[in-house]
């Protein structure tokens, strides 16, 4: 038999029980691979349930950087009897099968490629801990300190973790340095050179973070200056509103008074949580709400008001599996129309689309600027995978120079001094926004009424056919100096002759960087271009226009970006192929290379013709 | 059609303290039908402003869909108005609210626009005790539309549609008094004596004041056979108490006859004098304010006046513990960490 052999390179899955802690015993695992410098990605495949169901932790190693799934299971871990049958049968010819060896593996299982490591982790925990909640917890424990033996890994990047972990707390350290000993130890004496797959130390990583992007949008709600937040409980964004809480307990408590500098208000449903930002951004408070793709179904209407009144207002999406309640905990991008056209009659919304946590809390901060630049809805297109797991990226880092762009607001003095008459969505400059005003600002001048009917320039009511015309084609004028302001899209030129390009974006990209590399090596050289944003900039359109065959990857049934791309540029759809994945689990860099050889195999048999 | 009304007034207008007349709390001239219980409710709420002394622009006007959400145009209209989306005036006023602490809000809502669509968001500013001043222009029936019962048409009552209404009504009041509103009180668009104070009391209360004013609709509901007509309510009602509102603790003069007074500090420092009918009620008792509405209630009575009043409950941003600066007042040096604590959370993530 063949074992696999890899350094720094390969996929363990550990199969757990949700609520029986394993959940911080496998981050500690990731954690002390990052710390050895080697590239990880470690994503939870988990159930919309609290205790008992199966959960599954799947950990990339790579220490090329491909921090997308990769598709395989090199090892299991299998902690999870009722998923003990599956989890051997998934695993790839010649991996290991870690399981807990105080009971005996049935007798169907009968592989003889997988190479299979018993450790009785009930059995050791029993014999050494008495209290039975910890026993549950530290079980876990030993797992990982097998693990640190059989792939090689310093047991000190465990023990200085937990140390870290419980430095106010040291007694809870002694124990589960205890258990990660007592894995390590087993391991050791009785699977000695058993394990093909090594951990090697690198300093691949420099100076970056291992950080989840529902944590990192919060931040850059912190740093971009938002002072409201509404919410409502909906996975999986409530994580979202949990950082934002911390991080405000931090850095936004008056010292001299230990008031808050912030306001969060969990509401009674996602429509009052977008009311709630609506109304402290039309006062002039920069405001957001976290939600998912029920939730932006709830805020619909909300969203229409928001466009045609111009109100600045920050969404951010983490985006799980639909149609209605779909896979709750399960991801995909599939809300991209649903917010794209959010609400009744002409509305279009901006989207931003962050690939990974350093975007999430830049992209995050400038949604706030944007928001108040452009005087509408800006919506961050997240996703379950990059908002709840961990992501190595590149560091945070804050220009201390920075101003915020709070928009065209009038001032006090600015009413004093201003001649000509003004009127609120009265477009002075040509670029479709108009100058507000906050409430309380001036005695006598700058009040007006904001409604969601129709208004003149001057914010009366009006049925006029030709000054509602107007209006709505002004918003069109700004919607072209939107495209001006967001963030433009990231290109790869490997082939000038320009022949294949791959068009994604959000969590997409990690694992389509990684089929880019594989398809070179086998003689397929490929372009690609990373969208940010939507209105799509001329860029975005010229790059596919250049490209012979261009494939849309996204991770939803409908292709919602190619139908945007069609849509609102007159792109061909015959140019556009799609690969799809929307089975509720991150795209995988194996999905999108067989993929994109299948259509092109097919398309050089069919005589490049596609239908 | 919003059409402004000829400037021309009296030059010898009455003054407030702060040198405004009555003509600069004014608003656009109402496009609602002529007789339209609104527009007293409009005119009370000016009368109430001017009295208080009330700076036109330190006011914020939200309201929601419908006719009675239309009225903010007509007064005030030196104020920013928000007329928002159906039902939800109080999400909007909540986060307006959080974002100026020095302002003052009034809600203006509608029997449609509160009972029905927007039942939850009602209900969610009660408990959250927002600081907002609550009036409900009540007139049982959806006016915008022609004159569908509303939630809080009384059962068998008949508007202009002929249909008895064979639904329960909601009683606000009750419904406001249980989800733990501090400040409740019901008037009626046609006693301006006993609404304007009631509207004062409201703008002095730290947290939530909400006034249910009956406000008939006169191309609708104002049949013989409705219980929201004016004829209806005026031979109906019954007041739990008169009512002095005397701001900021100013001398009190009272002429009633000791024992039949409650007097009421407001969290300003305003005072609220109730002359009761029944010296034995007490308006700060919830229990007491539940029984009396639904006694009245049972002898075909509509109780109006103060009827309950609670100033221990803490509105939102004491609970919140937010700063007593407004929030969108702050700026980059208040709120941003910058980069020397970006890079320690870096450190903490490795």
């Amino acid at each position: 038999m063949n074992r696999i052999e890899s350094v720094n390179d390969f996929v363990i899955r550990f199969a757990n029980v949700n609520g029986s802690g394993s959940a911080s015993a496998n981050n500690l695992f990731a954690r002390a691979v990052f710390r050895a410098g080697v590239p990880v990605s470690p994503k939870n495949i988990f159930p919309s349930n609290i205790q008992g169901l199966p959960t599954w932790y799947e950990v990339r190693v790579s220490g090329d950087g491909f921090l997308g799934r990769r598709g395989g299971i090199d090892m299991t871990v299998a902690i999870n009897g009722q998923t003990m049958q599956k989890d051997y049968h998934d695993l790839l010819p010649g991996g290991y099968y870690l399981y807990d060896s105080s009971k005996q593996l049935p007798e169907d299982f009968q592989r003889d490629d997988v190479i299979v490591i018993g450790i009785p982790l009930t059995r050791l925990c029993s014999e050494e801990f008495s209290n039975p909640k910890l026993r549950q917890l530290l079980k876990n424990i030993i797992y990982v300190g097998a693990l640190a033996f059989l792939l090689d890994i310093e047991l000190a990047l465990f023990t200085d973790s937990v140390t870290r972990q419980f430095k106010k707390k040291p007694k809870l350290a002694e124990p589960n340095i205890r258990a990660l000993e007592i894995g390590f130890n087993y391991a050791s004496e009785h699977y000695q050179d058993t394990c093909g797959l090594t951990i090697t130390k690198t300093d691949k990583l420099g100076d970056d973070i291992l950080m989840d992007g529902n944590s990192a949008f919060a931040l850059g709600a912190i740093y971009g200056g938002a002072t409201v937040a509404g919410w409502y409980p909906i996975t999986p964004s409530t994580s979202v509103i949990e950082a934002f809480d911390r991080y405000s307990k931090t850095f936004r408590i008056e010292k001299d008074t230990g008031r808050s500098k912030v306001a969060i208000l969990q509401a009674e449903d996602e429509l009052a949580a977008i009311g709630i930002a609506i109304g402290a951004a039309w006062n002039g408070s920069r405001s957001f709400t976290p939600t998912s793709g029920p939730g932006i179904s709830l805020m619909n209407e909300f969203l229409g008001l928001a466009y045609f009144a111009e109100i600045p207002v920050v969404v951010v999406d983490i985006q799980r599996a639909g149609p209605s309640t779909g896979m709750p905990t399960r991801t995909q991008q599939a809300d991209l129309l649903s917010c794209a056209y959010a609400s009744h009659g002409d509305t279009k919304n901006v989207l931003l689309f962050p690939c990974d946590p350093r975007e999430c809390f830049e992209l995050g901060a400038a949604a706030f600027d944007l928001a108040e630049r452009l005087q509408t809805p800006i919506i961050v297109m997240s996703d379950l995978d990059l908002g709840m797991n961990d992501h190595v990226c590149g560091p945070l880092s804050w220009d201390d120079s920075r101003k915020y762009d709070r928009g065209k607001v009038l001032s006090y003095e600015d009413l004093e001094t201003r001649h000509e008459k003004w009127g609120r969505y009265l477009d002075v400059d040509g670029d479709g926004i108009c100058f507000r005003t906050y409430p309380g600002t001036h005695p006598t001048k700058g009040a007006y009424f904001t409604r969601g009917t129709s208004h003149t320039e001057y914010s009366a009511y009006t049925e006029e056919s030709s000054v509602y015309k107007a209006g709505m084609e002004r918003l069109l004028v700004k919607w072209d100096t939107a495209k001006t302001l967001v963030p433009s899209p990231r290109t790869k030129i490997r082939d000038p002759k320009k022949n294949i390009a791959l068009v994604f974006y959000g969590t997409t990209t990690h694992a389509a960087y990684e089929a880019m590399a594989r398809l070179e090596k086998r003689g397929t050289v490929t372009n690609s271009m990373r969208i940010r944003a939507f209105p799509f900039q001329d860029e975005v359109i010229n790059f596919i226009d250049q490209h012979q065959q261009v494939f849309v990857i996204e991770q939803n049934r409908d292709a919602q970006l190619r139908t945007l791309l069609i849509a609102e540029n007159s792109i061909s759809p015959t140019k556009l192929q799609s690969v799809l994945n929307f089975d509720g689990l991150p795209i995988t860099a194996d999905f999108i290379t067989e993929k994109i050889s299948a259509l092109l195999e097919a398309g050089s048999t069919a005589g490049k013709k596609q239908p | 059609m919003t059409s402004t009304k000829p400037a021309f007034r009296h030059p010898k207008l009455a003054q407030n303290s702060l040198g405004l007349t009555r003509k600069d709390y004014e608003g656009a001239v109402s496009t609602l039908c002529a007789g339209c219980g609104h527009d007293s409710t409009t005119n009370a709420i000016i009368q109430a402003c001017f009295e208080l002394n009330i700076e036109p622009h330190r006011v914020a006007k939200m309201s929601g869909i419908g006719c009675s959400s239309k009225t903010p145009a007509y007064f005030l209209d030196r104020s920013h108005g928000f007329n928002a989306v159906h039902g939800r005036m109080p999400s909007i006023a909540t986060g307006a609210n959080m974002a100026n602490r020095d302002l003052l809000y009034i809600g203006i809502s509608g029997d449609g626009d509160t009972a029905s669509i927007g039942m939850g968001q009602f209900a969610h500013a009660l408990r959250r005790n927002l600081n907002l001043n609550y009036i409900c222009m009540n007139n049982g029936c959806y006016g915008l539309t022609k004159g569908q019962d509303s939630a809080t048409a009384d059962m068998g009552s008949t508007g202009k549609r002929g249909i008895p209404n064979p639904y329960a009504s909601i009683d606000l009041c009750e419904l406001a008094i249980e989800l733990g509103a501090s400040y409740v009180a019901r008037g009626f668009s046609g006693d301006k004596k006993q609404l304007v104070p009631l509207i004062k009391g409201a703008f002095a209360h730290s947290g939530l004041a909400f006034i249910d004013v009956i406000s008939p609709c006169v191309t609708f509901n104002n049949t013989s056979t409705s219980t929201k007509s004016y004829e209806y309510v005026r031979e109906h009602i019954e007041a739990t108490n008169t009512f002095d509102f005397i701001p900021l603790q100013r001398e009190i003069l009272t002429d009633y006859a000791e024992g039949t007074t409650q007097e009421v500090i407001m969290h300003d420092g305003s005072i609220i004098h109730l002359h009761k009918v029944d010296s034995k009620e007490d308006v700060t008792n919830r229990l007491n304010s539940v029984n009396k509405l639904e006694e009245e209630k049972a002898k075909g009575r509509l109780l109006t006046g103060l009827l309950y009043v609670n100033q221990q409950i803490r509105e939102t941003h004491d609970i919140l513990n937010t700063s007593l600066r407004p929030l969108n007042s702050l700026t980059e040096n208040d709120l941003c960490p910058g980069n020397t604590e970006l890079q320690k959370i870096n450190d903490s993530l490795r």
